[in-house]
């Protein structure tokens, strides 16, 4: 599904790079321990998070991965949001919790990570 | 195809931790790596920066890309690590609480940095050192 429906799903607000809204996802990864992002997330995975800091996004440049969406209605540090932009990460957040947004996309048909 | 860089990583510095990281991926990026390589090789700078700057004094990142690998060598002045086989089990950490907020510190770094390269040596000794070297082929 892209970007633009999944925003739908999770009634979720734009924070920046919305011009990529038609961007395909196929699989989604939950954590808010960048730690096991970096040991489970393969390409072209969606990151749901509750971590704010720039560390989460600085985590998706590394890993290559296309959106981040940011839970639980928090707002995410300015520093986060400005490197979102700088490296062209399209980034949501979203007044669901973690588990309410897991259960929407997930009954949407995303798909979870594989674990190896 | 050759690039030999070294750079430096401040103890403590978490808003700047993933910075060089950053840098030798707009590197790899630019000299045209494989994706799924050069994802490899990310994330155990990644690992290896943020280590750096929670558990060392600060230290060092040495990468080099010739005609067949990427070589990634992380060294720093201590505090060295007492039991490395602890170190290297998933889930041991000793990451202060300050860590664990900022998203790290589930102790899965040094074993991360060992599944994704292609070779891996680590030494350390407490009050010296430690020392990581990482192979990835091209």
């Amino acid at each position: 599904m892209t970007i633009a429906e999944i925003a739908g799903l999770l009634d979720a607000t734009w924070l920046c790079c919305q011009e990529e809204a038609q961007r395909e996802i196929h699989t989604a990864f939950a954590s808010d321990m960048m730690s096991d992002v970096l040991a489970y997330v393969k390409e072209d995975t969606l990151l749901l998070t509750g971590l704010i800091n720039s560390q989460s996004v600085r985590t998706c440049e590394m890993l290559d991965v296309p959106c981040i969406v940011f839970v639980r209605n928090k707002e995410p540090q300015a520093e986060a949001i400005e490197m979102a932009e700088e490296i062209g990460l399209p980034a949501l957040k979203t007044p669901y919790t973690m588990f309410e947004v897991c259960g929407r996309l997930y009954a949407a048909g995303l798909q979870p990570a594989r674990l190896v | 195809m050759m690039i030999k860089e070294s750079y430096t990583v401040v103890q403590g510095d978490m808003t700047a931790a993933g910075d060089v990281s950053a840098k030798i991926k707009r590197q790899m990026k630019r000299l045209g790596i494989p994706t799924t390589i050069m994802r490899r090789v990310s994330v155990c700078t990644y690992e290896a920066e943020i280590n750096l700057v929670i558990h060392a004094y600060g230290g060092t990142i040495d990468f080099e890309i010739t005609a067949e690998n990427i070589l990634v060598r992380v060294r720093d002045n201590g505090p060295g690590i007492p039991d490395l086989d602890k170190a290297m089990t998933e889930g041991f950490s000793t990451a202060s609480n300050e860590v664990r907020n900022m998203g790290f510190g589930a102790g899965m770094g040094l074993p991360n940095m060992k599944r994704n390269a292609d070779e891996f040596t680590i030494t350390s000794e407490v009050g010296v050192g430690t020392d990581i070297s990482m192979k990835f082929n091209i």
